[in-house]
């Protein structure tokens, strides 16, 4: 900052603002301002001040005060008695079940009960029971593990020595001790570990996902005297219990002096101690204090487009629910009125009953009045609440497939498709815009050194491939012995230049560099079995630091206070005086150190630049050595390396102890401890030595050109939000098949907002607001320009430019800009938005989205735990939307309006007949076909097929990327099939009602007779229904629809059996009925004349307007010699290709949509 | 979970490899036959349905027309003539004292084999009014007296009478139908109809008790002895248990639609073509309230049941309609033909407005 201000500006303007991957990979340490925590960050500084203190082995005296939370932990919801009261409060916050409870109600009325009172129950009890024992068990399984968990054993200090405990015991302020391998049961404060400079080594994977060791230190101050070795008497005063778990504010008080604790001194339970014989804790926060139980909350829902959709459609049902309620009871009250006088003397009807009282009769209005409410029971299942459950059970089924999708498994990583969000599979296959991180999700995050620009010369020239043994696993590469070998290029030059000794110049540049790469760091070398090891926080870090170990500087230990080094072969230790951590300010690290020599040094690393603003005393030279490194920097930029520079300064006493007094202050502060430590490191990062750059690797992941190009032909428009600068975005745009030749570059940098806005206003003068065939648009805008870009007034130039475009890459953004474009897009378009990003930073754009996706990658599991789903590879996308997107989208929208369909048909069907029954709630069918219709009869086959119908085959959806605009037209979903669909349920339910009744008008059918039929002909004529539209016949399939028909019968059959007191009414009428030729005959006709305008329409459709997919299924049938073939071998067939290749050869230049 | 079976084969790394288990299932290659509407399914589904159809549609023509039906409307013709106004026509039948029996002739058309069934139709009677149609006890019917005073709720209004249960309540059975038909031939000699077996076995048997008798049934009761808006229809002999009152049976099998039939009883003689029967009508049934009418029905019966030409017609038309529609088809398809998969249709390779007649 000072720095910025300090008269070497000019030159410091070369380096000017950032560049950025050492932000990502930093972004969730403690001192970063991005959010990086969650939304729990902000509250946590705020509530800064209100101080928790726990007085060291004194928990009487810590909960004297202050209610604090005991270790007990209990994620289970119910118990045995509030299981009932509470599950049922839960389930009715659904507004479904307040309709069912209604509906209910109303029929316990005696001049509204249409139906008996237990099958009027059934259909709430079955949901409510159904609900209740899923919950139940689930709960069940909670409570298990809850009690396993309390009953844990941790050794407690107590009566002088430390006593087995059970962890649901454990209170704050009480000393624990952890040995190696066990669980750490509650949030602790390290005291002292069985090292003895207080190093502890825990596993976060329960965390975070993280697999590598963390280190945690006890303070020096309390590392001698705890419990066990000395008495300890002393407070921790720390921050109220907060979700953030990469942060820690707090000061330990020990004999009246304060010593700092950050997140390096905490210990969070669920972590696992490794490599550490033993360490003492005192407990700060338990149970459901920990920081762990605080994020143990679920993924929030989201509802799916579809279903706000479907939302609109279900009002349009309700409407029509109640024109044919309105139209029964006014019906019924104009019924009544005519007849008044009459009514007495009707046998049917006799108002007044034998001792001359009013019978159930409320004159016209009344009557007209409760036939609606009659009306509203009777019809209820208008409205598809069952479709509701049939989604969540289509969407759990749809999730299993996507589970277990063996081209979705990511070996290396040994991750599946997680589907952390159960209620959005559908928008899968909608998505329009992909907003997509870069470092991490396009590329494996796997850092690679490559070259070195050091005192202006650069070192690239390889020499030698890569050694073999090259970075396969994930948490550090192996060391033999102390020396390391690894797949670093090494530049002989370098080398060379590194035997000789230190005299010129130039030695003297490459051994300080190579100083500053070993040392400035957070990365901690572990011994295994006698190999040396790097856990490293970044994997920046680690590439660094395996560099200096190839070329000689090899960091041996490191402790709180001490680095040890191997320097070519000689060891060295260096004490670490302060250490600044990375920041997003600041975008640098540094780290004092006391040389061997006694002098003090400063190392500094950081993005390109800030680190580069100072001067030495050989000015000339300098300069030269500016001005070579930022060419340097230049052409590795646009290699797509990502680059940090590093400088070194020699402290003189003054300047040290000025800071270091500062320093201390800093970093024992318990409130703005950030800032003051940020001002202090402000005292000495200026004017410093530029040493040289690094340039690191990160190879692209695997198959993302060929996805990108995929989801580019799909017909989705993809956005890179990338921290890199312009060039190597650009670069990087190329070679991931994002940007191509033929593409015209819109790039948009500007500093104020003026120039903004004019250079947006004459792109789209230049261009036009909308996307042209002949010529493809690539906008190209930097963070900078965004910044006012997004500001409200300005948004839609941006809005409107970028539409535009099928591509934008927007390069040096700060994690919530990329959400504010996220947000933007998804304001100003209907269409879909899908969010992709690995890391911290991505956390809020993931979030913003429509669809998040997380990498399980390399930077923790932050962006997986905020994600909808979570991916091992960014190739998997293709596959994801494409392919199981389309099939969620194709499969659910058919679903609901099937639903829509068969519940309309039904109503309708039971409407027309009230027509003919005086208006009165009578229904031909039996009560328990009424409830079983559409929970038994009907039910299974829409959700086998909304789990395991195919419209086409994953090879042919591959094949034709453009496919997937179905979806993103919403072709199969939207008002004009709605009201089609609605159109032939009125003309099916016609046809349902009308043929039996020309048939038998004027017979002796009785009512239960004619309720026989119609019950049959309704299941019989849904089920064909779907079957007509079943695309993709499997055994399983046939076994739902037939079996549905055959089971539908059998129910019949069985309640007509029944002679109970409920059943007597309906006594062996479907037999009777059965035994006619004239019912078979009626189910027949009713078919066919029901299903043959649909069947029509069809034929018609795909005569003369079929479908991409229609066509697409054509072409299948067509090559289906050649897929079976294909199949058989799997290895891909000449035909295929052919398909493959055919439909969309000269897509590029045609696609108009 | 795969995971038992994924572990075996993880090796070298420690932690169980969570790679999916391959089946056809899991990943959605189940074998599968997908049906595709090609014309030339299509042509041969209507030709198919066509081919069922019409022969349907001839057989049930034919079963229909081969039924002999004689149907004559009485309810005004019995009248006297001197009564018209509606009024009139409810006080004639309400009075007990005056004579109703009216006779009149049938002429068979064809000859008639038997068994004839004797019918009567009402319509604008709505049988299945949700009032009606609640208002009976199956219990009582079965269990007779025994029946708990709540499982009798459900026949109000004619639950009670004078304070003890009606059997059989409800108003079903208090409506029952009671003109009565005697036959007789030119000669005079009676036409004996058979009263028996016309009712569902299955509702004789377990519907209605043996042992239940009517008790306190208003319809019982002399018109001087109680109002007569409680008289509703026929009386039931107290002697007669209800399992044997076919008549009560067949009525209480609540009819579908207002319009309807009951059988009556049976003819088992054949009637020969041109015979002219006579028959004596009581005409006591009120259906002058709501003006509707009484017909008395002779039929005799085919596999399909009494005369209706309306499905032989449906499937006649609809399977003519089906070969209509395959020939369209099929010179549509003729004259336009769309080959299979044809590419230059999908959306982003058509070129301009392409409506598929090209």
């Amino acid at each position: 900052m000072q720095s910025e201000n300090a008269p070497a500006t000019a030159r410091s303007r070369l380096f000017s603002v950032i560049s950025s991957k050492g932000p990502q990979a930093h972004d969730r340490h403690p001192s970063s301002s991005s959010g990086a925590g969650g939304p729990a960050l902000p509250a946590a500084r705020t509530d800064a001040r209100k101080e928790r203190v726990v007085y060291v082995d004194n928990p009487g005296r810590t909960n004297e005060n202050f209610e604090f939370s005991g270790n007990k932990v209990r994620t289970s919801k119910y118990t045995l008695i509030s299981f009932l009261p509470r599950n049922l409060f839960e389930q009715f916050h659904r507004v479904a079940y307040i309709y069912f409870l209604l509906i209910v109600i109303l029929n316990q009325i005696p001049q509204l009960a249409v139906f008996g009172r237990l099958a009027s129950l059934f259909p709430l009890l079955f949901v409510l029971v159904v609900t209740a024992i899923k919950d139940g068990y689930e709960d069940w399984g909670r409570h298990r593990s809850d009690r396993e968990e309390n009953n844990r054993l941790s050794w407690v200090f107590q009566n002088g020595r430390f006593e087995p405990k059970r962890w649901k015991k454990i209170e704050a302020g009480e000393v624990v001790k952890i040995f190696q391998d066990e669980s750490i049961p509650c949030d602790i404060v390290l005291l002292g570990t069985s090292d003895a400079n207080g190093v502890a080594y825990v596993q976060t994977i329960n965390l975070d996902g993280e697999t590598n060791l963390k280190t945690r230190y006890a303070r020096q101050e309390s590392a001698s005297k705890h419990p066990g070795l000395a008495p300890i008497t002393g407070k921790v005063v720390c921050e109220p219990p907060n979700r953030n778990i990469y942060d820690f504010v707090a000061y330990l008080e020990i004999d009246d002096t304060q010593a700092p604790l950050g997140p390096n001194n905490i210990i969070l339970r669920g972590c696992v101690l490794k490599n550490t014989a033993w360490i003492v804790g005192v407990v700060v926060y338990a149970g459901k204090e920990t920081k762990a139980m605080l994020n143990s909350s679920g993924a929030q829902s989201k509802r799916s487009r579809l279903e706000q959709h479907m939302n609109k459609e279900t009002l349009w049902l309700s409407f029509f629910l109640l024109i044919i309620c309105i139209a029964g009871g006014v019906g019924m009250g104009k019924w009544v009125h005519d007849h008044d006088s009459d009514l007495n003397n009707f046998p049917y009807y006799k108002k007044r009953d034998t001792a001359d009282k009013k019978f159930m009769y409320y004159g016209p209005f009344g009557e007209g009045v409760f036939a609606f409410l009659s009306f509203i029971i009777m019809f209820q299942i208008m409205i598809p609440i069952s479709l509701y459950i049939s989604m969540e059970l289509v969407r759990l089924g749809q999730s299993y497939f996507m589970v277990r999708d063996v081209e979705m498994f990511h070996a290396p990583s040994n991750s599946r498709l997680q589907c952390r969000a159960l209620n959005i599979n559908e928008d899968l296959g909608q998505v329009k815009y992909i907003f997509s991180d870069k470092t991490g999700t396009l590329t494996e995050n796997k850092m690679e050194f490559h070259s070195a620009s050091i005192g202006g010369v650069d070192y690239s020239n390889v020499l030698a491939a890569k050694i073999s043994g090259t970075s396969d696993s994930s948490d550090g590469m192996q060391v033999e012995g102390s020396h390391l070998k690894s797949g670093v290029r090494l530049d002989p030059n370098l080398l060379e230049l590194l035997q000789t000794e230190v005299t010129s110049s130039e030695a003297t540049f490459v051994h300080r560099y190579m100083l500053v790469l070993a040392a400035c760091n957070t990365v901690v070398p572990t011994r295994h079995s006698g190999s040396l090891q790097y856990q490293a926080e970044s994997p920046d870090e680690q590439a660094l630091v395996f560099a200096a170990s190839a070329y000689g500087y090899t960091l041996l230990d490191r402790t709180t206070s001490t680095i040890v080094l191997d320097v070519l072969g000689e060891q060295k230790s260096y004490k670490i005086v302060g250490i600044h951590e990375f920041d997003s300010v600041r975008k640098r690290m540094s780290i004092v150190v006391e040389c061997p020599d006694n002098t003090y040094k400063l190392l500094v690393k950081g993005a390109d630049t800030a680190s580069g603003s100072g001067s030495l005393a050989d000015g000339h030279l300098q300069a030269g050595v500016l001005f070579a490194t930022q060419r340097h920097l230049d052409f590795y930029s646009t290699q797509g390396l990502r680059t940090l520079v590093v400088a070194f300064k020699d402290l003189g006493q003054p300047e040290f102890e000025e800071w270091h007094e500062k320093y201390k202050r800093a970093s024992t502060a318990l409130v703005d401890r950030v800032k003051l430590l940020r001002e202090a490191a402000s005292l000495i990062e200026r004017n410093l030595a530029l040493l040289g750059a690094t340039a690191i690797e990160d190879r692209l992941q695997d198959g993302v050109p060929e996805t990108i190009s995929s989801l580019r032909n799909s017909g989705i428009k993809v956005w890179v939000l990338t921290g890199d600068k312009q060039e190597t975005a650009i670069s990087i745009g190329f070679s991931c098949a994002l940007l191509t030749p033929d593409m015209e570059k819109v790039i948009v940098n500007a500093n104020t907002k003026e120039l903004c806005v004019e250079k947006l206003k004459s792109a789209i003068r230049e261009h036009g607001i909308t996307e042209t065939k002949d010529k493809q648009l690539a906008l190209i805008i930097d963070g900078n320009s965004l910044v006012h870009a997004l500001s409200p007034d300005v948004e839609e130039l941006l809005f409107d430019l970028a539409v535009a475009c099928r591509i934008v890459i927007c390069c040096r953004v700060a994690p919530l800009q990329k959400a504010g474009i996220v947000s933007l897009m998804k304001r100003r378009t209907k269409d879909m938005t899908l969010a992709i990003g690995d890391g911290a930073n991505d956390v809020s754009m993931i979030q913003t989205a429509d669809v998040g996706i997380g990498l399980s990658g390399q930077e923790g599991r932050q962006a997986v735990m905020a994600s909808d789903f979570a991916l091992g590879q960014f190739r998997f996308l293709k596959r994801l939307l494409l392919v199981h997107g389309h099939w969620n989208y194709q499969r659910l929208a058919y679903m609901v309006l099937y639903n829509f369909y068969r519940n309309a048909v039904f109503v309708m069907m039971l409407f027309w007949y009230i027509l003919h029954t005086a208006f009165s709630a009578q229904t031909a069918l039996f009560d328990w076909n009424l409830m079983f219709y559409s929970l038994i009869y009907t039910s299974v086959p829409t959700i086998v097929v909304g789990i395991l119908d195919k419209d086409l085959s994953h090879k042919t959806l591959l094949g034709l990327p453009p496919l997937y605009g179905v979806g993103q037209r919403n072709e199969s979903y939207n008002s004009v099939l709605f009201w089609a669909t609605m159109l032939d349920t009125l003309w099916q339910s016609l046809v349902l009602f009308y043929v039996p009744f020309f048939t038998f008008q004027g017979t002796t059918i009785d009512i239960w007779g004619m309720g026989c039929l119609w019950a049959a002909a309704v299941v019989v004529l849904v089920n064909l229904h779907l079957a007509m539209d079943v695309l993709h016949w499997t055994w399983i399939t046939h076994a739902a629809i037939w079996g549905s028909i055959v089971v539908s019968f059998a129910c019949f059959f069985v309640l007509d059996a029944l002679t109970d007191k409920g059943f007597i009414a309906h006594y062996r009428v479907m037999f009777h009925m059965a035994s006619t030729a004239v019912f078979w005959l009626n189910i027949l006709l009713v078919i066919v004349v029901a299903l043959l305008p649909r069947f029509c329409a069809k034929v018609l459709m795909q005569k003369f307007w079929p479908s991409d997919l229609h066509i697409a299924r054509e072409l299948e049938l067509k090559n289906r010699a050649a897929i079976s073939e294909f199949v058989k071998s799997s290895a891909p067939s000449p035909r295929m290709v052919e398909l493959d290749d055919v439909p969309y050869s000269d897509k590029e230049s045609k696609e108009d949509e | 979970m795969s995971n038992d079976a994924a572990s075996s084969s993880a090796g070298a790394s420690a932690k169980p490899s969570r790679k999916p288990k391959y089946s056809k299932f899991t990943q959605q290659e189940l074998p599968a036959c997908k049906p595709l509407l090609t014309p030339g399914w299509v042509i041969a589904i209507l030709m198919l349905v066509g081919a069922i159809f019409i022969p349907i549609g001839a057989i049930a023509l034919l079963a229909s027309n081969s039924v002999v039906e004689i149907v004559e409307q009485y309810e005004t013709s019995c009248l006297p003539a001197n009564i018209t106004t509606k009024e009139a026509r409810i006080r004639y039948i309400q009075d007990d004292t005056t004579e109703k029996s009216c006779p009149m002739t049938l002429t068979v058309p064809k000859k008639m084999n038997n068994p004839v069934y004797v019918y009567y139709q009402l319509d604008h009677y709505y049988q299945n009014h949700r009032r009606y149609v609640k208002s009976r006890s199956d219990k009582q019917l079965l269990d007779g007296a025994s029946t708990s005073n709540s499982d009798l709720d459900s026949c109000k209004p004619l639950k009670q009478f004078n304070n003890t249960p009606i059997i059989p309540c409800g108003l079903i059975a208090w409506s029952l139908f009671n003109d009565t038909y005697l036959f007789s031939r030119q000669n005079s000699a009676p036409i004996p109809v058979n009263k028996r077996g016309i009712s569902w076995k299955s509702d004789r048997d377990h519907k209605f008790g043996s042992t239940v008798f009517p008790s306190n049934f208003p319809n019982n009761l002399n018109r001087n002895e109680s109002s007569s808006a409680f008289i509703g229809g026929a009386a039931l002999n107290v002697s007669q248990p209800l399992s044997e009152a076919e008549d009560l049976i067949v009525w209480m099998r609540s009819a579908a639609l207002p319009t309807f039939r009951k059988l009556w009883g049976k003819i088992e003689t054949d009637l020969q073509a041109g015979e002219i029967i006579s028959v004596n009508i009581t005409n006591v049934y009120n259906t002058y309230e709501f003006g509707g009418k009484k017909k008395l029905v002779l039929s005799t019966a085919s596999w399909l049941g009494g005369k209706n030409n309306f499905l032989g017609i449906a499937y006649l038309t609809v399977g003519v309609l089906c070969i209509f529609l395959a020939i369209v088809f099929f010179l549509i398809h003729y004259k336009t033909p769309r080959p299979l998969g044809d590419t230059s249709y999908l959306s982003w390779n058509r070129k301009g407005n392409v409506n598929g007649l090209s």
